[in-house]
């Protein structure tokens, strides 16, 4: 059977770089075909040539793409408008950015069905509906009247589905469909894939970085680096054994539960492609490169299977690259650092002339956390529940409305302030934004110590230096500019920056959600590594919980401003409690097959926190919820060990 | 008391301290960016683009004209004795004394560019009879003898010009080679050939061709002007040239000390309402939406017309026509920069209001770094681009603005040298028959062509400057 699509030796170029380079590769119908990579890998590149609908300066230098019977690349431009859209639909990453704002998402839908299907009036409004049903929209016919703002992340980017879906395509490319959303709105909207594409039999091209979104979705995967593919194969060969230098690196530099190991990184960068390659691309940063690595492209080669480029395949050491060294465990008496009792953070909505206070968003809703010393506590939950600003509060970045922070027994106010910026620190989410331009890395060092006025002003310098050491940075990136560093090398200045005070506690919010899966690997082991180096606490704020299985020792998890379920990270990943735990852990895409957990789907979103369900908060996705969560909030119940959870059902069954 | 100096005493009007003042604060600027890679890169830019280096010579033509007539002193009576020594009341300039007998040669009324005759008919004796005809002109022409020397004599002195004119630039082009070649290490023949190609890293090509024009236009402009008003006389028989060149000062003053106004309450006052919010940006915000409510023309006149009051009531605080025509002048300048804050000072506001929610100023507060030092590392170098922009977008808007203010009659003095005044004074003689144009044809040509520069400059400078762009580089 011939495939639905068919990509041979595709080159795009852009300007001097060849960001596609002689990628080939067949999508069936019904079959879902993952392309993998890191970021600036050509992934994107590769499925926007397949649309023809490249960037300025984009163009398709060689190379046939295939759909069904039809040559799309020498399609004239007026065939190729019925074909996108109607043959083959894109899902962007970004769905708050794919929708027009200001027209409803019915007409929007609608354009696509009149354009498509040469749909009008009330058939265009029914199929619109059907289509809302068939993405499990609830309450279709209202969602159609809404305006793209309304909506929340995860419904956006079922409309954009939908409306992707309207021209019946035969092919379906998602570019990081899921990439912007939470795990539980992930999990929701790649089901609404997986079932389409089963109903339908529609082709589907995946695009990710995620191995897990890989592993539980695609039938097939190749590997993307630098522009080329570097493996192919079934998921399920590639999965039990990648055969790439690469891919196996990737997966090893996945953090992965009960593992103390160190994280293996990729070092170095991608090769700008603009240059004259030569040689395999991976070689400069691979640990197995031969001399023939460095002058010879490799060839395809088929192993049981799975294809792969790479000169030494089938005589790599089968076992695992991961160094074994474990990191040295510290063990602090454990002591309280950061008390914090009853934090509350409410922000007042004003309105009228005479700004009149009308309510509060209860963003942090009575918090009480415990940091110990040298230890990490991770504050978990969805976008929206508040643990940014609990790590803020903290800092009195924002000033909380109510609470009592005790920072090593001392209770900080507003008076003592510089006690506590001395005391702790924080890591910010973006290490693009989280830097100043303008600044030199050096004067972004010494910003803290002036203020603060750390050390001696001639020893400084000097710190500077050693900072700059400790976080595996050159000696003269003092010197340099930010737009200087890659991303990676950004959160080790903030990092450095954080530390350029000794804190002893430092709050990380997100340091690793901006960055790719090996520089991901770098930061942790680095953060370990301090750790371990210096008794920092860390209070690491997060939604990615393999990070958290992986560094943490404390799991806090927060649900609308309340924390609903706290304790030791293993019991509370192992074995949580609180339904919206489960609902977490099990929504998170895993590469290993699940092992007998009832996997449990969280329909609908979070409320807001303006005005929040009575009751138990979680009660409206509740799958155990009875009379008394729409009542009473729950109180604590102690499961012992220091695991305690907030939540009537439990409650009940112990 | 030496003897030169008993010949003049300088002046120092109040807006020749304030250029000079800003002079000196450009050239710290420009020595202060020389030694910062980040601010040196964008400058670097615009060198790079033919348009902006071409424009900025054009530029720098008026600037050096206007700093030259910026120079002031008073000439000593002659008729003074030498222990008191008596001052002209007359105020001249470096760039008078360099106009020569371009400022002297007056004429009894108007001619036309280049004109042996006056514009008008007279009464004059010839021959013992009295006719009515257009009498000779008592400088323009004057050399000749016979009026058919004329067209030859018009040749000659374009023809010698054009010849000066390459000359001196083949001269400096040789040199600027000479120069160029020794400082890169590369033979002469090298230079060339990269110059010829454009290969040189920067728009050598337009910098000579630009530079010959404008000396091949000097040279010309100067061999004309030595025997006749290239652009005629005015009313009262002044030479138009000296009048436009003279005006130059004029729009310059008008151009950048307003915005020397403006910037600081633009920056102080946009950044503040950004950075503080709350009821400080209540505060700036209706002060800014009231302001430009009012229609500024009316705001304009009614503040010229107070400092005219306040002038006339003090004679004994000014003892020159020009120094009180110069505090006029400033204070129009003030009375702009007071009006033209606004729109500067909202878009700081806005770019303001994003900064301080970025992490980096986040990340500063929690260290316990003050509100001064905020503003000053983190906001105000990430908004410098936005002031930059405005400053050269706004000079040529603030050059026009004179022009039409005078016109309207509540613009700078009337004795002082605009083109705004210079249009209002045509105004009249274009309803003549036959019509005055060149007055306003010589304004006309100046503005265009300070204007058209200083737009070309400014877009180079936003090119290089706003972020948003920087993909098209």
């Amino acid at each position: 059977m011939s495939p639905l699509l068919r990509v041979d030796k595709l080159v795009t170029g852009i300007g001097a770089a060849r960001v596609v380079d002689g990628v080939s590769f067949d999508v069936a119908a019904g079959e879902t075909y993952a392309l993998l990579g890191e970021s600036g890998c050509g992934k994107s590149m590769t499925a926007l040539s397949l649309m023809r609908l490249l960037p300025d300066g984009g163009r398709i230098l060689s190379g046939h793409v295939q759909l069904g019977e039809t040559d799309v690349l020498a399609l004239p431009e007026r065939d190729m408008r019925r074909v996108r859209g109607g043959r083959m639909a894109m899902v962007f990453q970004e769905p708050m950015l794919a929708l027009n704002p200001v027209i409803k998402v019915g007409d929007q839908i609608g354009e696509a069905l009149s354009l498509h299907q040469d749909l009008g009036g009330q058939a265009a409004r029914d199929a619109a509906r059907a289509l809302l049903d068939s993405v499990g929209v609830p309450d279709a016919a209202r969602r159609l009247d809404s305006y793209p703002f309304e909506l929340s992340g995860g419904l956006r980017q079922r409309m954009m589905i939908a409306m992707a879906l309207a021209g019946e395509p035969s092919l379906l490319i998602a570019d990081e469909p899921t990439t912007a959303l939470d795990v539980t709105i992930q999990a929701q909207v790649l089901d609404v894939l997986r079932n389409l594409r089963a109903k339908r039999r529609m082709g589907m091209l995946l695009i990710t970085h995620d191995l897990g979104v890989v592993a539980e979705n695609a039938d097939r995967v190749g590997v993307m680096y630098a522009g080329e593919l570097l493996e192919e194969g079934t998921r399920d060969a590639f999965f039990t054994a990648p055969q790439h230098p690469y891919s196996r690196m990737l997966f090893e530099a996945l953090p992965r539960t009960g593992d103390a190991g160190r994280l293996t990184t990729i070092a170095g960068q991608v090769p700008r492609l603009d240059a004259h390659l030569r040689g395999c691309r991976f070689a400069p940063r691979c640990p197995f490169a031969i001399a023939r690595c460095r002058v010879e492209s490799p060839g395809w080669q088929e192993l049981d299977g799975q294809r792969v480029r790479c000169h030494l395949a089938g005589s790599l050491p089968a076992g695992s690259v991961r160094e074994r060294v474990a990191h040295p465990v510290a063990e602090h008496p454990p002591q309280p650092l950061l008390q914090v009792e009853g934090l509350k953070v409410f922000f007042p909505i004003r309105r009228g002339l005479i700004q009149r206070t009308v309510g509060h968003v209860r963003a942090v809703d009575d918090v009480d956390l415990t940091i110990q010393a040298g230890r990490t506590l991770a504050l978990v939950g969805e976008s929206g529940c508040g643990k940014t600003t609990v790590g803020k509060a903290l800092l009195r970045l924002i000033e909380p409305t109510a609470g009592t922070i005790m920072l090593g027994g001392e209770t900080i106010t507003a008076k003592n302030a510089p006690a506590l910026r001395r005391q702790a620190q924080m890591v910010f989410q973006d290490p693009f934004s989280s830097l100043n331009p303008r600044m030199r890395v050096v004067d972004t060092l010494l910003e803290g110590m002036d203020a603060l006025g750390v050390g001696a002003r001639g020893e400084r310098r000097g710190a500077v230096a050693r900072l700059l050491n400790q976080v595996g940075l050159p000696d003269d990136a003092g010197g340099r500019y930010p737009h200087a560093f890659s991303g990676g090398q950004r959160q080790r200045i903030a990092i450095a920056r954080a530390l350029a005070v000794s804190p002893r506690l430092v709050i990380c919010d997100e340091p690793t959600s901006a960055l790719d899966v090996s520089v991901q690997a770098q930061i942790l082991n680095l953060l370990k590594d301090l750790q371990a180096d210096l008794g920092l606490a860390y209070l690491f704020i997060t939604h990615n919980l393999a990070v958290v299985e992986y560094l943490a020792h404390d799991v806090a998890v927060m649900y609308l401003g309340r924390i609903v379920e706290q304790g030791r990270a293993g019991a509370v990943l192992r074995t949580p409690r609180h339904p919206y735990t489960q609902a977490l852990v099990s929504a998170v895409p895993r590469i290993e097959p699940h092992t007998g957990q009832t996997i449990v789907r969280l329909a609908g979103d979070q409320p807001s926190p303006l005005n929040p369900p009575v009751g138990c908060h979680f009660h409206p996705r509740c799958p155990h919820a009875s009379a008394v969560c729409r009542q009473s909030y729950p109180a604590r119940t102690d499961l012992g060990g220091g695991h305690w959870v907030r939540c009537h059902w439990v409650a009940a069954q112990d | 008391m030496s003897l030169v100096t008993s010949h003049f005493v300088p002046v120092l009007l109040w807006t020749d301290a304030l250029i000079f003042m800003l002079l000196i604060v450009s050239l710290a600027a420009v020595w202060w960016i020389r030694r910062h890679a980040h601010l040196r890169a964008p400058w670097a830019a615009v060198a790079r683009r033919p348009m902006a280096m071409g424009a900025a010579l054009v530029l720098a033509v008026f600037v050096v004209i206007g700093l030259l007539d910026s120079l002031h002193y008073r000439e000593r009576l002659d008729d003074s004795p030498p222990d008191r020594p008596q001052y002209s009341v007359e105020v001249l300039s470096v760039f008078d004394a360099l106009a020569g007998r371009l400022r002297t040669q007056q004429e009894k009324t108007y001619s036309a560019p280049l004109a042996m005759h006056l514009y008008a008919k007279e009464f004059t004796e010839r021959d013992g009879a009295t006719v009515r005809d257009y009498p000779r002109l008592k400088y323009g022409g004057a050399h000749l003898k016979q009026a058919d020397e004329y067209v030859p004599d018009i040749v000659r002195r374009i023809l010698v010009g054009l010849l000066q004119g390459l000359a001196g630039s083949l001269l400096l082009f040789g040199l600027l080679a000479a120069w160029q070649a020794r400082h890169e290490r590369m033979r002469l023949g090298g230079w060339l050939s990269a110059w010829a190609t454009g290969h040189l890293g920067w728009p050598g090509r337009t910098v000579v061709i630009v530079l010959t024009l404008m000396l091949i236009l000097g040279a010309v402009m100067a061999r004309l002007a030595a025997g006749y008003h290239v652009f005629g006389t005015d009313k009262v028989g002044q030479d138009v040239l000296y009048i436009s060149l003279k005006s130059i000062r004029t729009g310059l003053v008008i151009g950048t000390l307003t915005t020397l106004v403006t910037l600081p309450l633009a920056i102080v006052l946009g950044i503040a309402a950004g950075y503080f919010r709350g009821w400080v940006d209540d505060v700036i915000q209706y002060v800014y939406t009231v302001l430009n409510s009012i229609p500024g023309v009316l705001l304009i006149a009614a503040a010229v017309l107070i400092v005219q009051v306040a002038i006339e009531a003090h004679p004994d605080l000014f003892d020159t026509a020009a120094a009180r025509a110069d505090v006029r002048l400033l204070a129009l300048c003030v009375i702009m920069g007071v009006t033209s804050w606004t729109s500067l000072a909202r878009l700081l506001r806005g770019e303001s209001l994003k900064l301080r929610t970025l992490d980096y100023v986040e990340a500063a507060r929690a260290f316990g770094v003050s509100h001064a030092r905020i503003i000053s590392r983190h906001i105000f170098p990430n908004v410098f681009h936005l002031v930059l922009i405005a400053i050269v977008l706004d000079f040529s808007g603030l050059v026009l603005a004179e022009a039409v203010l005078s016109y309207v009659g509540v613009g700078v003095d009337p004795a002082m040298y605009s083109w705004g005044n210079m249009i209002n004074g045509a105004r009249l003689e274009l309803a003549r028959e036959p019509v005055v144009w060149w007055q306003l044809g010589a304004a006309f040509v100046f503005m265009f062509t300070l204007v058209l520069a200083a737009n070309l400059f400014a877009d180079g400078v936003r090119d290089a400057f706003d972020p948003r762009l920087e993909e098209r580089r």
